[in-house]
């Protein structure tokens, strides 16, 4: 455990932090930027779990669409965790010590697991599946859960700035 | 036009609507996480649809496909953003009608509505009409470069809001 807390007192005690701490622009500029990417994030991820609910896309393979919009996800996602690590790193003992925080980690954590889930299992036979309107019940969870994963994730999100004390 | 918005900001104070938003800690965050999630669909449809422009995304698809596909959910979002946000003007009124952050990023979503428009009109009158030849190409481009960068400004305004608003 101390391992741990030494890698967060490096970080925290850093001169990259002190800034994002003390220049008063600089941490609303990464906020800002934070949102951009993770409402790019959450909008695109929507737009497929939508595809597994047979809600949205019908009448594209769902294999065609996850290839088209995962790149989106993931070069915003890459956005969204440099900002949320600048973020952190700048208070991160008082983020580890809110309840929120840590919640959303872990909602981002089970979202991550979900993913991987669907892509090793539940889409091993996605080609014989991926045209028809509406997936298999397993793909509907998939979908359905990641949306309520990433509801939570935004709403802890949220949550956070009105439990930290302010900077 | 501030001395009018002001009095305005005044008298919403005063509702009881107003008072019952604020006293209750619940109720802001969850307008704003609903807010957010709701900027999160609407920014990625318009995201996509920009990217789709510059034959970027789901270049196999034929435009209109792709813009039927994204574009018609804005529209209601946009209701469910304009409730929300008017909610929580009413909660907090001087916290944004007479920021000028705010009055910013109503000038911006307007421009962004008219973008938007203009790209699903354009392919409403002819399916082919953003690629029909090099001036229609270019035109489009250029709305989908004027739509990512205002889009974007909304975000990062809606963000700073907070950092600017009055007392």
């Amino acid at each position: 455990m101390s391992l741990f807390w030494n890698f967060i007192a490096y970080f925290e005690d850093s001169a990259l932090a002190d800034n994002i701490r003390e220049n008063d622009n600089l941490f609303p500029l990464i906020e800002s930027i934070h949102v951009v990417a993770l409402c790019l994030v959450v909008g695109s991820i929507f737009m497929l779990d939508l595809r597994l609910l047979g809600l949205a896309s019908t009448k594209r393979p769902v294999g065609r669409l996850a290839n088209a919009i995962l790149p989106v996800t993931w070069g915003a996602f890459a956005v969204a965790f440099i900002t949320g690590f600048l973020m952190f790193m700048s208070n991160a003992t008082k983020y580890l010590a809110n309840g929120y925080f840590v919640a959303k980690m872990c909602l981002l954590l089970i979202a991550g697991l979900n993913m991987i889930v669907f892509h090793v299992i539940s889409a091993r036979d996605l080609p014989q599946w991926e045209k028809q309107a509406s997936p298999p019940l397993r793909a509907r969870l998939a979908g359905a859960f990641s949306i309520l994963f990433w509801i939570s994730i935004v709403a802890c999100g949220r949550w956070i700035g009105f439990t930290m004390a302010p900077h | 036009m501030n001395a009018l918005l002001s009095e305005l900001s005044k008298w919403l104070a005063a509702t009881s609507l107003s008072h019952s938003i604020q006293t209750a800690g619940w109720i802001i965050p969850t307008l704003q996480t609903i807010h957010i999630l709701s900027v999160a669909v609407v920014f990625a449809s318009a995201m996509l649809v920009d990217f789709r422009m510059f034959r970027l995304f789901e270049r196999e698809v034929p435009l209109p496909q792709v813009m039927q596909r994204f574009l018609p959910a804005i529209w209601p979002v946009l209701v469910i953003l304009l409730l929300t946000g008017s909610l929580l003007i009413i909660a907090e009124p001087r916290r944004s009608l007479v920021n000028s952050t705010f009055q910013l990023k109503m000038l911006l979503l307007v421009i962004a509505i008219v973008l938007t428009a203009t790209l699903q009109r354009g392919t409403a009158a002819s399916p082919a009409f953003w690629e029909q030849d090099r001036g229609h190409r270019i035109a489009g481009r250029l709305v989908a470069t004027a739509s990512i960068l205002v889009w974007s400004g909304i975000l990062l305004a809606g963000r700073w809001i907070a950092y600017t608003q009055a007392g």
